[in-house]
């Protein structure tokens, strides 16, 4: 008991969400909500269409802002207005839709929105590009994360949803310094290459990252979180530590059996 | 195994032959630009003489300056159709502003000043005016454009250049319209700001996937402005370089010159649907266009048959984009089936 109180405090959470509270219009998305997060874990954000998963972190990767509540990283308070302020504070997301430019090559999508480039006199968008220097990074972070593409010079439309996938989660990975979101990474996927993802994602945790799972795969979700959060109608009704023995009582939360 | 090896074989001969396919659809309009201009020279013994190719490219130069800018603006998904408009009443603000005595200097910063201010309203009320759509705001410029220059100029061309932009009509260099080194000059000036820097390869994101690019913290609203302002700007050269043709600002000039220039990008090969392609195929559409006009009036062909000629490329030009869509897709199925 002394142990584990000792240890909870040496790994104070890096992430922690205070009474998030989201409204749009008359619905309320988000009533309250607490969430917190170690450093070399990974959460499952649970539940079902509607209930407020996406809503919670389209507000903690600042694509929405929160009406009242508060986000702390590494116990600081942290405003979080937009995409850019998000991924400042070091939070990296990969949506489940909107997570590559089709037309640019993966490292070219690795470093959208912050191209390496000089000399820092010039406002940003007049900066000449340093190729080699993304092109030299993204191979080093593809080869670390194991994965394996036909040719790094393609435009990532010529790759298949596993490829596109990985590249958009490397990508995560190589500016995250606190946070990984990942919205469903294996939704669109085969068998075997939501695999390779989920591998991916135990490396991504493995090396040192928070990483907060959205996934509707209860066997996802029991091999690799080490909690799980449920939200129904924009409030948590639970957290537990998924087994394969408690694995109906999450799907009774969610569904609120 | 043995299995697993002939599937990948076989795969890797699938992808071969669909990347052959996607290269030749890339390379494709200058190769039929190529072949064009070798027919026509069999077909007409004037066509491929150094007058006639000064000729092409002096009558080209206004539609490609123009191309460049509104590839821009294609590659982020929008349309440009007040660049006509834009360039007449440049051209007639330069005129105006020569009569009252304004030096060369004067004339030509004024036009390109006009152009870029068409451009940043287009821009500015498209983003912020936070409108559905660039055709909207691009049509009405249009319209008010040329009821500007029409009311500014009477009606009427006004005719007076100074020296300076007469020079561009005339075979200046080496045999060659003055006209054409603006054009190479714009061209290599866009050439590094869209492949070299930063900007560029915000236009190629916001094109490729609007969202995202807002996610990854590409400030898009002003991307998008930029676009429309180098359109605009392009549009005020081209009035200077067809001022200096035809010695002379006019309401009338520019006339259809939107459908012009997005044909000319259509037919270069950039894509439709944004994010694709480069300056070369805004001026290889350019020159092709022009290539066809000219060879169909030296041949005698009646104008209302280039008119359908061109339009019939267009479709041409669009199928290949889908059909580059189409394959891209079967390379993804492939891959997928290879990942182990």
């Amino acid at each position: 008991m002394n142990g584990a109180a000792l240890q909870t405090e040496a790994l104070s959470p890096l992430l922690s969400v205070r009474g998030a509270t989201k409204r749009f219009g008359s619905v309320l998305a988000l009533d309250g909500v607490d969430l917190d997060l170690r450093r070399g874990e990974i959460l499952a954000l649970l539940g079902d269409n509607g209930a407020g998963k996406s809503t919670l972190i389209k507000c903690i990767s600042g694509l929405h802002r929160l009406d009242s509540g508060a986000i702390h990283l590494d116990g600081l308070e942290t405003e979080i207005r937009s995409p850019a302020d998000a991924r400042f504070a070091g939070i990296e997301t990969v949506y489940q839709e909107l997570a590559l430019f089709d037309n640019l090559t993966p490292a070219q999508n690795f470093f959208a929105g912050r191209e390496i480039a000089g000399p820092a006199w010039l406002p940003r968008g007049l900066r000449f590009l340093n190729k080699r220097g993304m092109d030299a990074e993204a191979r080093q972070v593809i080869s670390r994360l194991k994965i394996t593409l036909p040719k790094l010079d393609v435009v990532v439309a010529k790759m298949s949803g596993g490829q596109r996938q990985a590249i958009a989660v490397a990508r995560a990975t190589v500016f995250a310094r606190k946070v990984v979101i990942l919205d469903e990474p294996t939704a669109a996927l085969g068998l075997r290459e939501s695999r390779q993802v989920l591998n991916l994602v135990a490396t991504v945790r493995d090396q040192g990252n928070a990483v907060i799972l959205i996934t509707h795969n209860m066997e996802h979700v029991v091999e690799l979180a080490d909690r799980a959060m449920v939200l129904r109608q924009g409030r948590k009704v639970g957290e537990i530590v998924p087994t394969n023995s408690n694995k109906q009582d999450l799907v009774a939360m969610i569904v609120g059996a | 195994m043995g299995r697993t090896a002939s599937g990948q074989a076989q795969a890797v001969r699938a992808t071969s032959r669909l990347d052959l396919g996607l290269m030749l659809l890339g390379i494709g309009p200058a190769l039929i630009l190529i072949v064009l201009v070798v027919v026509l020279s069999f077909l007409s013994p004037v066509f491929f003489t150094p007058r006639n190719v000064s000729n092409i490219l002096a009558q080209t130069a206004v539609i490609t300056v123009v191309a460049m800018g509104q590839h821009l603006v294609i590659l982020t998904r929008g349309i440009d159709l007040s660049v006509g408009s834009n360039l007449a009443l440049a051209s007639v603000v330069g005129a105006l502003l020569f009569q009252a005595g304004g030096s060369a200097p004067v004339v030509i910063l004024a036009m390109i000043a006009s152009g870029a201010l068409v451009g940043s309203v287009n821009g500015l009320f498209y983003v912020f005016g936070r409108l559905p759509h660039p055709f909207i705001i691009t049509l009405a410029t249009l319209s008010i454009c040329k009821g500007i220059a029409l009311q500014l100029a009477d009606g009427r061309a006004i005719p007076g250049m100074p020296e300076a932009i007469r020079v561009l009509g005339r075979n200046a260099f080496w045999g060659l319209p003055g006209s054409v080194f603006v054009v190479l000059g714009v061209g290599l000036l866009l050439l590094v700001l869209t492949r070299t820097m930063v900007w560029g390869r915000w236009i190629y994101a916001v094109g490729g996937r609007p969202e995202a690019a807002v996610a990854m913290g590409i400030p898009v609203n002003w991307v998008l402005v930029s676009t429309y302002v180098t359109s605009g700007t392009c549009a005020g050269i081209g009035a200077v370089i067809l001022a200096g043709r035809t010695d002379a600002g006019s309401p009338l000039f520019g006339n259809l010159l939107e459908l012009d220039t997005i044909a000319a990008v259509i037919i270069g090969g950039a894509s439709f649907l944004g994010g694709r392609g480069h300056l070369g195929h805004a001026v290889i559409g350019a020159i092709m266009i022009g290539v066809i006009r000219n060879a169909l009036n030296l041949l005698n062909v009646d104008i209302f048959f280039q008119l359908i000629i061109i339009g019939v490329i267009i479709v041409i030009a669009v199928e290949c984009d889908v059909l580059r869509n189409h394959l891209e897709a079967r390379v993804r199925v492939v891959q997928a089936g290879r990942a182990r």
